[in-house]
């Protein structure tokens, strides 16, 4: 293969991985044209992975981002990746569907600088040791000051039994750690809403994970 | 469909910048102070990712010198296109993959409701530009060069030219986001984003070089910016 000059071998046989760079302020002017407040194209993927007919148990789930000093992050983007209701990955993004497994979203400032997406419950995904994991979404995040992405899985709190058998979920020995990767359910007007807070650094800092 | 077990190559987190870089202020405050937990066995949920070859990318998504006043006007600047290869650490072509990139207009200004700096926003500039990796792992843009921009960090520190670029690659493994700078650009060096990175040869997989070859004489000129993500381990034994 012919080795481009801004690729690095780390070895005689692989190339160096581009390194990583901060999202910076203006992510949304790439990821998120309306939040920059630019006209959006005719498709965007966005928020919404679940459309009114998709099978499932339909929720929604709200957070903040908060910072090290517990100041809301107003410039925050979020990536989520989650299973469908029986559990299945839908790879395939396609505005057509009811269902998207991707969504995108991201704090506004005006909305209490709290990121929101609408979608259905995921069902459980087998681990590669046969065992069930309990309903999650992996969700990355990105922001100014955010050098390389960070990584962490949003579980619900009604789900008691499959958390305490899920074995990623128990692998985490703290229990106050645990609990920071654990959506709370609250009812609002009849919407079955979900809150996770994602906390970067400092007391009640979330789990972040390596993969 | 049976999902694939694949595991990718190990991220080295010493070549990627850390997130605590106290040069870099924000950073300061937005690292977690925690050691990541590492996932001992990905599963299918880190294994797999979005596939985008069915998101409809307008005809003008990676044609930033039009697709913001479709044609009306062209917006101030060096003409260049960025175009560049997608590929795993084995060298393996990535085709069909999102990648999408945003940038300052040739003032250095960003056309987002936040950004207040003195140089004018350019009437016919947006700033943003989408598409999809061909069979062979190749995308490409046609836009201007930013120019570069005073930020608050030191009390004089300003941005090289850069285009953020966004790719997604084979799953949510190999998701990366990045910036590509200008081969020889003097503020590279006195970046303090730029020096979150300990290793000069991460930095230089971040410069986009001066592709004569495949500029347009009387047009533009060309930028090659080849980009690597993670590479997925074969198998040993597959087991179908
Ligand atoms: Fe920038």
């Amino acid at each position: 293969m012919m080795k481009q000059p801004n690729t690095q071998p780390v070895s005689e046989m692989m190339l160096r991985e581009t390194a990583s760079q901060t999202a910076g302020p203006y992510v949304h002017i790439g990821l998120a044209l309306a939040a920059a407040g630019n006209p959006e194209r005719d498709e965007e993927i966005w928020s919404e992975m679940a459309k009114p007919d998709a099978s499932g148990e339909h929720i929604e789930i709200v957070g903040t981002v908060i910072d090290g000093n517990g100041d809301l992050v107003r410039d925050a983007f979020l990536e989520a990746w989650q299973a469908d209701a029986e559990g299945h990955y839908q790879a395939d993004y396609d505005l057509r569907k009811p269902f998207n497994s991707f969504g995108r979203t991201a704090t506004i400032a005006e909305q209490g600088s709290e990121w929101s997406l609408k979608t259905i419950k995921p069902g459980a995904v087998a681990h590669p040791n046969g065992k069930l994991m309990a309903p999650h979404i992996n969700l990355a995040i990105f922001a100014r000051g955010v050098n390389i992405h960070l990584q962490t899985r949003l579980y619900f709190d009604d789900e008691v039994e499959a958390n305490r058998e899920c074995p990623v979920l128990s692998r985490v020995e703290s229990d106050n750690r645990r609990q920071t990767l654990i959506a709370k359910r609250e009812e609002a007007g009849g919407i079955i809403r979900y809150r996770f807070d994602i906390r970067l650094q400092g007391p009640g800092e979330t789990i972040f994970f390596d993969f | 469909m049976q999902p694939k077990y694949n595991r990718f190559v190990t991220r080295d987190r010493n070549w990627h910048p850390p997130a605590y870089a106290p040069g870099y202020k924000t950073s300061v405050a937005r690292s977690p102070q925690q050691a990541l937990m590492s996932m001992q066995q990905p599963t299918a949920s880190e294994l797999t990712g979005p596939d985008f070859s069915h998101l409809r990318v307008g005809p003008y998504d990676n044609d930033l010198l039009m697709n913001f006043t479709q044609g009306e006007g062209l917006p101030q600047g060096e003409r260049i296109i960025l175009f560049g290869r997608v590929m795993d650490q084995f060298g393996k072509p990535v085709p069909h993959t999102l990648v999408e990139m945003w940038q300052a207009n040739a003032g250095g200004r960003y056309r987002h409701k936040k950004d207040a700096y003195l140089a004018p926003l350019d009437p016919h500039f947006g700033g943003v530009g989408r598409c999809l990796t061909d069979d062979q792992g190749f995308y490409r843009f046609r836009t201007i060069k930013p120019g570069p921009y005073p930020w608050p960090n030191d009390v004089n520190s300003w941005r090289p030219a850069h285009i953020h670029v966004s790719v997604m690659g084979p799953s949510i493994s190999s998701r990366l986001i990045t910036q590509m700078y200008f081969e020889g650009d003097p503020l590279i060096p006195l970046c303090p984003i730029v020096q979150t990175l300990k290793d000069p040869e991460a930095v230089e997989t971040m410069v986009g070089r001066l592709d004569m070859a495949n500029s347009r004489p009387m047009d533009c000129l060309a930028y090659r910016f080849d980009i690597v993500v993670r590479g997925e381990l074969q198998t040993f034994f597959e087991n179908q």
